[in-house]
């Protein structure tokens, strides 16, 4: 009996483990894997069990429960059927995440059989300038939030000369909604491994380094042990496949600041220094990591690589919508009903996300305002739902998909006191280079607390210093700030009104 | 508060050995420190002048780059070290409301440790548990869809 349990951070935080222990207490025949979520957290732990080959779901689980899985399981009180035939699963367009949940994350035989290294083997037959062609024909951008498309960067890494250059990926995933990283991590990691070695074929950089947040100590564990096996089968080494090509790469762990999130504060920190933001130019594409050539690109850009490479760049680019192409994990988070990761081509629009595939609040009240990528994203209200999901579109309505995590509030929340944690979040992480980050968002907390108090005078300064940030910051921590901020107040009036009307 | 250990021979040989397991790293600070605390649970001020010379630097650098990072303690923490989520997504499903609660029930605020040294409270943005929040974390274990008795039990777990 093949019996598959998440090690996932989100299904372990509902129990997962337990449920794990109390399936092999049971004994008997059972083949226990541990797999990456399937993105269904309302679900976890989602312990699925095959039968003749299909994989029948079961939860969310319970120790209790277990006892029942040796017993009749059409009978079973959380059986949920076939997963595969779930509508959320079959909802989906998975290319990034098709293996997360289905393989056994640390199985390197698994991952060839689910197409694992087919990429890889593509790549390893073409020039460097090829393989950018191809990454910029597949269209793909940035899954960071920058959305800079990921082929020109290479191409600027490529050309550059040197003796040594870097492949940094960003898994300092640090936006609240977000966690597509930490999943594709945890339960496929050898995509990202794929991912980073094409991008090193690319560009002629031989060393590799994942900056990874300490906030997840079980991707941590988890990549360390996957690059072990990615050395031991000569993924990664000095013949990379019995190639001419050498890579290896390194797990590094963050320390707790949010703002190394950003390219160059990452770089210092790897570097081992404090993780200010350096200016820009020169690039870090040029002078990046120990002042070298460097790609550093998101979790989710690199571990898009592979599938590009394995079914095309035209496969790829055919999904999407305007200039976002190819698909897009959404996080769709907070107080929603069915809360989890949605792989799906961009062009959805926010209510379709929102009331269709998540189901609206956990509470079951109204959908207040969802904010859209992460603490920087704006806020959305209901007025603003027919907002196609895309970098340019979301830009258009003065805000951003960022990272593609969503958080949806019920109408219960207090947009001024979302305003003001915004710039106390900002206040707390500023790295301190830049004056509108760092005296700004102090300034913010006081400005937001005037109006809460009742200044009327204190909005247009709100307004103003809005401005100052996001012209004056040198980073998007500073930059982004008022994008929660003014969206809080431009569509969220009554939240501010109330208090300076109760004053006057 | 809890007392700073002293900083003896076997504290200087432990991080001679860490020294040494990290002298081929590129940007070796970050995993120096990490590897320091895991081994004495906090950053001894006695350990940043050994490590600056190791890495070459002033000591008002490591300094520095150690107090640039939440991670990093000057000070033991308590046997317990309970982290609750501030962020976002855990908000929306009633993280403040939690959070005043662990701050009455352990009467400490953030960053603190209760004066019996069983359980320092801190702050985390983010632990990737956004769908099932609030989320706390407790010794370096998750706890999805956190609530009052949660907490509860975790406090008096830790104070037993």
């Amino acid at each position: 009996m093949k019996i598959y349990v998440p090690l996932d951070s989100a299904a372990v935080a509902l129990g997962a483990d337990d449920v794990a222990a109390a399936i092999t207490a049971q004994g008997a025949n059972v083949t226990l894997i541990r797999n990456g979520s399937r993105g269904m957290v309302w679900l976890e732990p989602l312990v699925e069990v095959e039968i003749d080959g299909i994989r029948h779901g079961f939860g969310p689980m319970e120790t209790g429960d277990v006892a029942g899985l040796f017993g009749d399981l059409a009978a079973h009180p959380k059986a949920l059927g076939p997963v595969d035939e779930l509508p959320w699963m079959k909802g989906q367009t998975r290319l990034t995440f098709a293996r997360v949940g289905v393989i056994d994350p640390l199985s390197i035989n698994d991952y060839r059989a689910h197409g694992g290294l087919t990429g890889l083997q593509r790549a390893l037959t073409l020039s460097k300038p090829e393989i950018v062609q191809e990454t910029t024909d597949s269209g793909l951008r940035g899954r960071g939030g920058a959305g800079f498309p990921t082929g020109i960067k290479w191409k600027t890494v490529s050309e550059a000369e040197a003796d040594q250059k870097y492949i940094v990926c960003n898994a300092d995933e640090g936006d609240s909604a977000t966690f597509a990283d930490r999943m594709l991590m945890e339960g496929d990691p050898f995509t990202l491994i794929e991912g980073m070695v094409i991008a090193g074929l690319a560009t002629g950089a031989t060393k590799g380094y994942v900056y990874l947040r300490s906030e997840y100590p079980i991707a941590i564990r988890v990549m360390n042990d996957a690059v072990k096996i990615a050395r031991a089968e000569g993924l990664l080494g000095a013949s990379v496949l019995g190639s001419e090509h050498a890579f290896d790469m390194e797990i590094r762990v963050g320390a707790g600041a949010y703002v190394c999130g950003e390219e160059t504060s990452l770089l210092n920190s790897l570097e081992g220094k404090r993780g200010v933001v350096r200016a820009k130019p020169p690039l870090p594409a040029l002078e990046g990591f120990m002042g070298k050539p460097t790609v550093v690109n998101n979790v989710i850009s690199l571990a898009t690589i592979p599938v590009i490479f394995e079914k095309g760049a035209a496969y790829y680019r055919d999904f999407g919508l305007g200039r976002s192409r190819g698909t897009i994990p959404l996080q769709i988070a907070g107080n929603v009903k069915y809360g989890g990761l949605y792989e799906i081509a961009f062009g959805l629009s926010l209510g379709q996300i929102v009331d269709e595939i998540a189901g609206g609040t956990a509470t079951g009240r109204p959908v207040k305002a969802v904010q859209v990528g992460g603490p920087l994203g704006a806020y959305f209200p209901r007025a603003l739902f027919d907002t196609p999901f895309g970098y340019e579109e979301f830009a258009g309505k003065e805000g951003l998909i960022g990272h593609a995590g969503l958080t949806i509030f019920d109408d219960r929340q207090d947009m001024l006191k979302m305003a003001r944690f915004a710039m106390e979040f900002c206040a707390i992480e500023s790295c301190g280079k830049c004056t509108p980050c760092r005296i700004g968002a102090v300034r913010g907390v006081e400005t937001v607390d005037r109006i809460a108090a009742g200044d009327p005078d204190a909005i247009p300064l709100l307004t103003d210093l809005c401005d100052t940030m996001k012209a004056g910051s040198l980073c998007a921590l500073g930059g982004f700030t008022p994008y929660p901020v003014m969206s809080a107040l431009t569509h969220f009036p009554d939240d501010f009104a109330t208090a300076k009307e109760a004053a006057e | 508060m809890t007392a700073t250990p002293a900083f003896g021979d076997t504290e200087a040989s432990t991080l001679s050995q860490i020294l040494d397991a990290h002298r081929t790293f590129e940007g070796a600070l970050l995993p120096i420190l990490h590897a320091v605390q895991e081994a004495f649970g906090f950053v001894p001020q006695d350990a940043l002048p050994i490590i600056a010379k190791h890495q070459n630097i002033s000591r008002a650098e490591a300094h520095g780059v150690m107090t640039f990072y939440h991670d990093f303690r000057q000070n033991p923490a308590g046997r317990t070290v309970l982290k609750i989520c501030r962020a976002e997504a855990c908000q929306a499903m009633g993280a403040d409301a939690l959070a005043d609660h662990a701050r009455a029930a352990l009467g400490v605020d953030w960053h603190e440790t209760t004066p019996d040294g069983a359980i320092t409270l801190e702050p985390v943005f983010c632990l990737g548990l956004c769908a099932c929040g609030p989320a706390a974390m407790v010794d370096g274990k998750l706890v999805g869809r956190a609530d009052v008795a949660k907490l509860d039990a975790i406090i008096a777990g830790a104070k037993a």
